[in-house]
């Protein structure tokens, strides 16, 4: 069983989001870095580019995938976890410490509408 | 006596043995799934098979066909000596009839061998990797300007040199056919590229500024500023060169190019009527993941030691499908192998030898047809080993091609069937493989012609 | 481990003495100025016999068709017949060059013709280009043939295109490229396309669809008739994917199907060697439809004589520099003279047959999704192995490579969970087939009995189990030696 932090929000696209104002930090979930397997790479966004809730704003490889990374929230990109371009494994060992990114958000009401972690466990069993 | 099949090894007690196994009478009845419908039921109209021996003698009848004679030809594909040992390794088995290196670990030899080649690329265009090959130096140009797209996403036009070989700018064209991507022209004045013209026309759109040198009328470009004048627009630089010439011109890395391309074919591997050829291209270390096409690495085996593997699979279209950035599964892999032997063989001092003989020759032969009044040279710029001139009209052009050629010689290329903005240049090309004994003939019949 | 070309340089040594120069010598560093070379470029510098034993050492560290059994499904890795080499060697061939007076290539012209006219009676097409180099490169431009034909009928709102998600994964990615809209569409429980599922998108939308004949599981789309008549019903084109074309020649014709637009590789039905991963070729052929957009130049005979067209207004335009792989074409065209109708027939036909035996003699052992008579290929499942005994397609594999056999395309199709997939082409002997399966049921053995055995393997090779993920962490793809 993948493990799941009580304190986030989640999307069905498995990446989880904390808010702290109208700043939202922004990785993948402990399920997701174990279905992709090894990560060998991390494409960063550019900081100051901006996104839709939704948009394709990274992208993850493994040896055997490569999956795209939607923006959870919309918003303008503050800041980029660049210590992943040389450690990408940082994802499957810290996939909650790990962050990809940080957005400052322009609508903090979209926060309230991702999945808590209840709602995200349920929505991993019902995939599963 | 049954039949004879070629390369197929059955006999009739196989067959038969085989068919009991599968459990079935007949080999119709593994094609009974074939609806009627669609089963064709009339032999294919094509000849019945031969002999080896027999297909042998008809191929070479057909080769026969085509006429060789003295060449001058080049745009792109170059006439130059080709080392024995070169074609030995062009037909090794082992390289000749592998597949793809899937698994490293059989397939070190080819692993290796494409490391090399990439090695190789670095070292001549200055830039920091290289891929396994791409189709020829053409598509090389346009899976560049799809990088270039894939890194500047809200951008939409590619400015392509007028001295861009007409043959890349169409391919280009051909890519970007009922796209939203635009192709622009920076037009040549005297057959040169002028920065003035280039900063005209870039702007926040342009995703790539593709160059060539030396350029579709032999002309070495001098392209300094280009680059920063390129990247002043966060726009990528491509540069296109014949690899021959990087042992004694500057390279695309020193240009201050993100990614140069071009063709080695060149490099060990005969004219075949255009292909298979190798299309090459190199980047900056930033780009590495967004090449198109196989990347073979170094990495270590369970034991440590040193090995090959084709790497960075997670941008191909294998896996990425419909998200892929390019569909290319395939690389020239025997064609950059047989340049790989010829760099190997020549080493250093052989191309700069080869090099230096071609620019010897070439302006040689220049000087003397200066010397016949009806001669005009289209430009005084450098060159290398290929020289455009001026026939004043197209008709002029063709048929002094045609006179030459009634004289046993290939004297060149008529532009103007590549690019009708070019009507009446000849472009002539004079590699290290012609003889001073051939260059005063080519001369003394061009006086013939034209007086 | 062989050591790297650059690892047994010798300064100062050299490999090869062009002829002496017989003209004034001109120095480049004059006459090119700003635009010379500051330096050489760092390559090898060695004698002629280590760069023949070099080349010579790693080609046996490469396994190959001439080595040994490679049935690597959709690969079709058939025999390479040796006249093929021998007539492409030819110099009449190699030494033209391809902006020569046409009327001094005629042989080569006529070759092209007489190549594009067989292909496009082999598939039931009705004219085509050579110029596309590879598979993918064809597919490439029948999207691109695809789109021309909707701009020039107005449709520009056809944009979605049907692509089984048991397809190659050049399929949808070539569609994309050209800009159309995937939609992939799964299998039904036959493993085939029913026509039932494909009724929500025949509309004024559709752009058409990609299909293989034989699918990748190796498997006869039997409503295919059914399948084009809806399609183009719609407005839509057809698309085939010609990896498989060496189940049915002579059989069954893509063409008579309704095929619109067909790419073909010659480096595999048609015996071109695949050159450890080309130059190959992707020919494509096309309905008459689509006729008017194939790419500049054409090749026309008028009179007797060949020559090239090139005023063909609606065509797509270039999409590769010259004439495609010409080389290579010389060789199909070899190919095609020696096997004439009846060896093409009779290679489909036993090529099905070897694929049917094999799987029938393994069927007990590994698990076979879709049970039924296949083509050329079939498709088993190491899943419920992997279940029982933690040995994967990969390990499958890895024990493959040891006992010097090619292994089966490994984790494809994506529709079949560890996936092998077994082409074992009709070049084979069935003392091939019989060693091959004895093989595969010593290594199926191995697994219940003594799996390390499988997941350490491969042994005995010259380098174990590679690490790729280290390779794609941290890429090395140059030597680092030469700075």
């Amino acid at each position: 069983m993948s493990e799941i932090k009580d304190d986030l929000r989640y999307t069905e696209n498995h990446e989880w989001v904390v808010l702290e104002g109208t700043t939202a930090k922004v990785g993948i979930s402990d399920y997701a870095q174990d279905s992709l397997g090894e990560i060998v790479y991390v494409e960063l966004p550019e900081v100051d580019d901006e996104f839709e809730q939704g948009e394709e704003v990274a992208s993850i490889e493994s040896v055997k995938a490569a999956a795209p990374i939607y923006a959870a929230m919309s918003g303008r990109v503050k800041e980029v976890n660049e210590s992943l371009e040389d450690s990408p494994e940082a994802v499957n060992e810290s996939p909650y410490g790990a962050y990809i990114y940080v957005m400052e958000v322009s609508d903090p009401d979209e926060y309230e509408k991702l999945m808590d972690s209840d709602a995200y466990e349920a929505f991993l069993k019902a995939n599963e | 006596m049954d039949p004879y099949y070629a390369y197929i090894p059955h006999t009739e007690e196989d067959v038969k043995s085989m068919l009991q196994a599968v459990g079935v009478d007949s080999v119709e009845e593994l094609f009974s799934d074939i609806p009627e419908s669609v089963f064709l039921r009339k032999p294919l109209d094509v000849p019945e098979g031969v002999s080896e021996h027999e297909a042998a003698e008809f191929m070479k009848r057909l080769a026969e066909k085509n006429i060789r004679r003295t060449s001058f030809l080049g745009c792109g594909i170059y006439d130059h000596i080709v080392p024995a040992a070169v074609q030995q390794v062009a037909s090794t088995p082992g390289f000749v009839t592998a597949y793809t290196p899937y698994q490293a670990e059989m397939s070190q030899g080819l692993l290796q061998a494409i490391f090399e080649f990439q090695t190789m690329i670095c070292q001549l265009t200055g830039l920091d990797v290289s891929n396994a090959s791409l189709y020829d130096g053409h598509t090389a140009a346009a899976e560049a300007a799809a990088i270039a797209l894939q890194v500047r996403r809200k951008a939409h036009t590619i400015l392509v040199s007028e001295g861009v070989h007409p043959f890349t700018r169409s391919v280009l064209a051909s890519y970007y056919r009922d796209s939203d991507i635009t192709i622009r022209t920076i037009p040549v004045e005297g057959g040169i590229t002028r920065i003035q013209r280039l900063r005209e026309l870039i702007d926040e759109d342009t995703a790539a500024v593709i160059l060539q040198t030396p350029n579709l009328f032999g002309i070495l470009e001098d392209f300094t500023g280009f680059a920063e004048a390129v990247h002043e627009h966060k726009a990528l630089c491509v540069i296109s060169s014949n690899p021959m010439t990087l042992g004694l011109c500057r390279n695309q890395g020193s240009w201050g190019a993100d990614i140069a391309v071009g063709d080695t074919q060149p490099f060990g591997l005969p004219a075949s009527f255009g292909g298979p050829t190798v299309g090459y291209m190199a980047a900056s270390q930033k780009l590495l993941r967004k090449m198109p096409g196989r990347i073979a690495g170094e990495t270590v085996d369970a034991e440590g030691k040193r090995a090959f593997v084709l790497t960075l699979q997670a941008r191909e279209q294998h896996i990425k499908r419909e998200r892929a950035t390019s569909n290319i599964c395939s690389n020239q892999a025997l064609a950059a192998i047989i340049s790989t032997a010829y760099l190997a063989v020549t080493g250093p001092g052989g191309l700069q030898e080869a090099g230096s003989q071609c620019v010897s020759k070439a302006h040689y032969l220049y000087d003397k047809l200066k010397e016949i009044p009806a001669v005009r040279p289209f430009s005084d710029a450098p060159f290398f080993h290929e020289f455009t001139l001026d026939m004043g009209s197209g008709s002029q052009a063709k048929s002094f091609l045609r006179e030459m050629s009634s004289r046993g010689i290939f004297a060149g290329v008529h532009l103007g069937d590549l690019d009708a903005s070019c009507e009446g240049l000849v472009a002539v090309a004079v590699t290290e493989k012609r003889t001073r004994q051939q260059l005063d003939d080519y001369a003394a019949r061009a006086q013939e012609v034209l007086s | 481990m062989n050591q790297l070309i650059f690892e047994i340089s010798r300064s100062g040594r050299k490999g090869y003495r062009f002829p002496k120069q017989d003209v004034p010598q001109r120095e480049a560093q004059q006459l090119f100025g700003v635009i010379a070379a500051k330096q050489a470029p760092n390559l090898p510098e060695t004698a002629e016999v280590d760069v023949i034993r070099h080349f010579e050492n790693l080609a046996r560290d490469n396994f190959a068709v001439d080595a040994g059994f490679y049935p690597l499904g959709s690969c079709t890795m058939k025999y390479n017949p040796k006249v093929n080499e021998l007539t492409s060697r030819e110099a009449g061939f190699t030494e033209v060059h391809p902006l020569q007076p046409e009327e001094t290539a005629q042989g080569s012209l006529e070759l092209i013709h007489t190549l594009t006219g067989y292909l496009s009676e082999i598939t039931g097409m009705s004219w085509g280009t050579m110029q596309s180099m590879a598979g993918a490169h064809g597919e490439f431009t029948g999207m691109k043939l695809f789109r021309a034909y909707f701009s020039a009928a107005g449709e520009h709102q056809r944009t979605r295109l049907i692509v089984p998600s048991s397809s190659h994964g050049t399929n949808p990615a070539s569609a994309h490229l050209s800009g159309f809209e995937v939609i992939e569409l799964p299998a039904d429980e036959r493993g085939l396309v029913s026509p039932e599922s494909l009724k929500p998108y025949m509309n004024d939308q559709l752009a058409g669809i990609m299909l293989t004949n034989p699918n990748t599981l190796g498997l006869y789309e039997t409503d295919i008739l059914e399948i084009s008549e809806m399609v183009h019903e719609a407005g839509g084109l057809l698309y085939y994917d010609g990896a498989n074309l060496n189940a049915v020649m002579g059989k069954s014709r893509p063409g008579d199907m309704g095929f619109d637009v067909i790419h073909l590789n010659l480096h595999k039905t048609f015996s071109t060697p695949h050159g450890g991963g080309g130059p190959g070729a992707g020919p494509v052929l096309v309905s008459d439809r689509l006729v008017p957009f194939l790419p500049v130049p054409d090749v026309v005979k008028t009179d007797g004589d060949y020559r090239f067209d090139w005023d063909r207004p609606q065509s797509i335009g270039k999409i590769s520099g010259f004439y495609g792989n010409f080389g290579v074409l010389v060789r199909a065209l070899t190919y095609i003279l020696v096997m004439g109708k009846d060896g093409l027939t009779r290679a489909s036909e036993m090529a099905v047959l070897n694929a049917n035996y094999v799987m029938e003699s393994l069927k007990d052992l590994y698990y076979l999704p879709y049970d039924q008579v296949c083509k050329h290929e079939f498709v088993f499942s190491a899943e419920k192995m992997k279940k029982d005994t933690g040995v994967s397609a990969l390990d499958v594999a890895k024990g493959l490579v040891e006992r010097s056999i090619h292994p089966p395309t490994v984790y494809f199709p994506l529709i079949v969970p560890e996936a092998l997939m077994i082409e074992p082409t009709e070049t084979e002997t069935k003392e091939t087939l019989d060693r091959f399966i004895a093989v595969m049921t010593e290594i199926h053995r191995l697994a219940y009995e003594d799996a390390s055995q499988l997941t350490e393997a491969p042994r005995g090779t010259s380098v174990r189990r590679v690490d790729d993920v280290r390779a794609a962490r941290h890429p090395v793809v140059r030597w680092e030696g030469a700075e």
